[in-house]
């Protein structure tokens, strides 16, 4: 792959332990199971999938917010799955997250000043705490607020500029790596695409990259430079974002293509060529996690086939190369 | 106001005319509705699009009579069907709203009770007021009885219920107990109608047994079953994920074509608007700031907001970085004076700040509101 690798992930997975019935076997949920993925230096990598299909746990657990139950993450490569303490707070400087929902990930009790200087002071990226307030200042307007908004309340701010806040204290630590989980979600149109705007200047001005997570495939192709699809724990399907919308190989991919409703009456299309919703992640058989749903299963398909590259830097999990027009299929070897 | 964007006359189910709403609150009287005009007409698929807080849901609830008591209505009409609304007692809006209007929101596992299973849920319908449904349930079963019939050598059974239906339907009187059967295998037949999977044991399941989607499709099942004259669908596929979402766009529309109610689709979402309307309104802090047939309001959009929206869209099937509209969406306790849209509005000049512009028709069937032309 080119261009340099900022995090990586071998296998990494996170079950969950549940208990399905009274006097029920032990089972695990697998929200994420097995996802080998490496993000370049400087790009946005956009996650997408439908709820459920563990997009926001792989986040989750690459930013060590939540143990992961197998695999590991390097960044800059460095090991850090197995960081603790003082190793871990070091390495947490660099990468910060984003949430989708502002109201909640705001101390209501805050000023915004505090709430950004609090992370510079934890982290000591100021000799001074005159310097910080300065940061703080900079940031504030780098964002597109103004510096009247550092003395005031969350309350006090809509949607979109809370949005704006925890940008600004995400970006306070100056980290190089972001988690972005969803964090146009809970906006309205007009100020998602201000969002979108400032997430795009930000990543210039500041040399940062982008783990987008969103369930829009509308705004992953605006903002993403490649695309991960994941479906019930698993990555189905890795491309240049381009390459993924105008040329899905995942029958998954395709189908969840041909579902996004377009705003443009003179390209109406059929929609929905899926049936039936997402099956439960607890205790999934071993063989290809879009079996159930999929049009073109065959019987090799009972087991889980292996992530091929099928193109140049274009990598499904499937079986099969299969032409969409001509329902024509070729049988991607095992052994790549 | 110019002569409004309806066409007045028997098409239309549902027309609201000068519509004004204010909700008391303890901060003071929020202006939720400024004024708006719409028709639907008959067996038509209306968008009703904005950002939220812009009046689109309630102006649904206005409509069906659920407004909180905080709100007041202050001026205009409702007319349904010929009908004011507005001015019916609480009695007759309940028969409406369980005959006329059928209401469907975004969040089906609220609306379903959860101790009870489907099929009683569906039976408490026609149980509350089986006067207003025996012609339907006859007839449905009446046309059930004449296919089978056809079909294969004439069953005395089938007959003798066919005579005694016929019967029935003359003195519109059935009792309880046919009531409760006619009503079973018109809610199974409904709850195949929404493609569900295996009607019989749906009818026979609790809606925790059932996904988002299938719930969402028992809703709209429970809609059909008073084949309403007018559908109010409120955000009905933003909880879903969107290979679900294409299932029940899919399935309305073709509804739609089969039992030919008008729908009212609120949404924010101009895609889906795009996919499944005819017609579409789009709403802006109170106000209807224009109204087209969904391939004029796309090809050849005219108020300033509504361009702004359609540029601030993402869509999957192009590369384009989405333009944004400058500022937020207004506070109402305080609206902006003359058009609510000025202090956002790339082309505002002196005159918008001090008048409300009205609607003005631009072209037959597209509606503005805006100076720029006229208003």
């Amino acid at each position: 792959m080119e261009g340099t690798t900022i995090l990586e992930t071998t296998g990494l997975a996170k079950w969950y332990p549940v208990r399905v019935g009274r006097f029920s076997e032990k089972t695990y949920l697998r929200a994420v199971d097995g996802v080998s993925l490496s993000i370049r230096k400087g790009e946005t990598l956009g996650l997408v999938g439908e709820s459920g299909c563990g997009k926001t746990t792989f986040g989750r657990a690459i930013m060590r917010l939540t143990e992961p139950s197998g695999g590991s993450i390097f960044f800059d490569g460095e090991d850090i799955s197995k960081l603790h303490g003082r190793s871990l707070k070091r390495v947490r400087r660099k990468m910060q997250m984003v949430f989708q929902d502002p109201y909640a990930s705001l101390d209501p009790r805050q000023r915004v000043r505090s709430t950004l200087l609090e992370p510079m002071l934890i982290h000591k990226i100021t000799s001074s705490k005159a310097e910080a307030e300065r940061l703080a200042e900079d940031l504030i307007e780098k964002v597109g607020l103004n510096q009247d908004h550092l003395s005031r309340f969350p309350h006090e701010f809509s949607g979109g500029q809370r949005q704006r806040i925890t940008i600004a204290a995400a970006l306070a630590v100056k980290p190089t790596f972001v988690v972005l989980d969803e964090p146009t979600s809970s906006l309205d149109v007009s100020v998602q695409a201000q969002i979108l705007r400032l997430l795009k200047k930000l990543q210039e001005e500041f040399g940062l990259t982008y783990l987008f997570i969103s369930h829009n495939m509308a705004v992953i192709r605006q903002v993403c430079d490649r695309t991960a699809v994941m479906y019930l724990g698993r990555m189905m399907e890795l491309a240049d974002t381009k390459t993924l919308f105008e040329n899905p190989k995942h029958p998954y991919t395709k189908a969840l293509l041909t579902s996004v409703p377009t705003p443009d009456p003179s390209r109406r299309k059929e929609l929905a060529v899926l049936e039936g919703d997402v099956p439960s992640a607890i205790g999934i058989p071993v063989d290809c996690r879009f079996r159930g749903r999929c049009a073109f299963a065959t019987d090799k398909c009972g087991v889980s086939p292996p992530l091929v590259e099928v193109e140049k830097n274009h990598w499904i999990e499937c079986h099969y190369d299969i032409d969409f027009d001509s329902h024509a299929r070729r049988e991607l070897r095992q052994e790549s | 106001m110019s002569q409004s964007n309806t066409t007045e006359g028997g098409d239309d189910v549902l027309s609201i005319r000068e519509l004004k709403l204010k909700f008391h609150t303890y901060a003071g009287e929020v202006s939720a509705l400024d004024g708006i005009r719409l028709s639907i007409r008959k067996g038509e698929l209306f968008g009703l699009v904005g950002e939220s807080g812009c009046g689109k849901s309630v102006t649904a609830l206005a409509i069906a009579g659920l407004l909180p008591p905080n709100a007041e209505i202050t001026g205009g009409d409702v007319i349904l069907d010929g009908k004011n609304v507005l001015a019916l007692k609480p009695e007759e809006m309940r028969l409406a709203r369980l005959k006329d209007i059928a209401m469907i929101f975004q969040d089906p596992m609220t609306y379903l009770n959860p101790v009870l299973t489907i099929g009683s849920q569906m039976a408490e319908i026609t149980r509350a007021e089986p006067k207003l449904f025996i012609s339907i349930l006859i007839t449905h079963r009446l046309r059930q009885i004449d296919k089978q019939v056809d079909s294969a050598k004439p069953d005395r059974g089938l007959l003798a219920e066919r005579e005694s239906l016929t019967a029935a339907l003359d003195s519109q009187n059935l009792g309880r107990k046919e009531l409760d059967q006619l009503t079973r295998s018109y809610a199974i037949s409904l709850l195949k109608s929404v493609r569900l999977p295996e009607p019989e044991k749906v009818y026979k399941m609790y809606p925790f047994e059932l996904s988002g989607g299938m719930r969402q499709r028992v809703m709209i099942a429970m809609a059909m079953m008073r084949r309403p004259k007018l559908l109010l669908a409120d955000e009905i596929t933003t909880a879903l994920d969107v290979t679900v979402q294409a299932q029940i766009l899919r399935l309305l529309k073709d509804l739609r074509s089969e039992i030919n109610t008008s729908v009212l689709l609120i949404t924010h979402d101009l895609a889906i608007v795009a996919e499944v309307c005819d017609r579409v309104a789009v709403m802006y802090a109170g106000n209807i700031v224009e109204v087209a047939e969904v391939d004029e309001l796309f090809r050849n959009p005219l108020h300033p907001y509504t361009k702004g929206l359609l540029a601030s869209v993402p869509r999957a099937d192009l590369a384009r970085t989405p333009d944004s509209i400058e500022g937020s969406v207004p506070d109402l306790l305080s609206p902006p004076s003359g058009c609510r849209f000025h202090p956002r509005c790339p082309k505002a000049f002196e005159t918008c700040p001090s008048k409300k512009p009205s609607m003005i028709a631009v072209a037959p069937n597209h509606y503005v509101s805006c100076f720029l032309y006229g208003g």
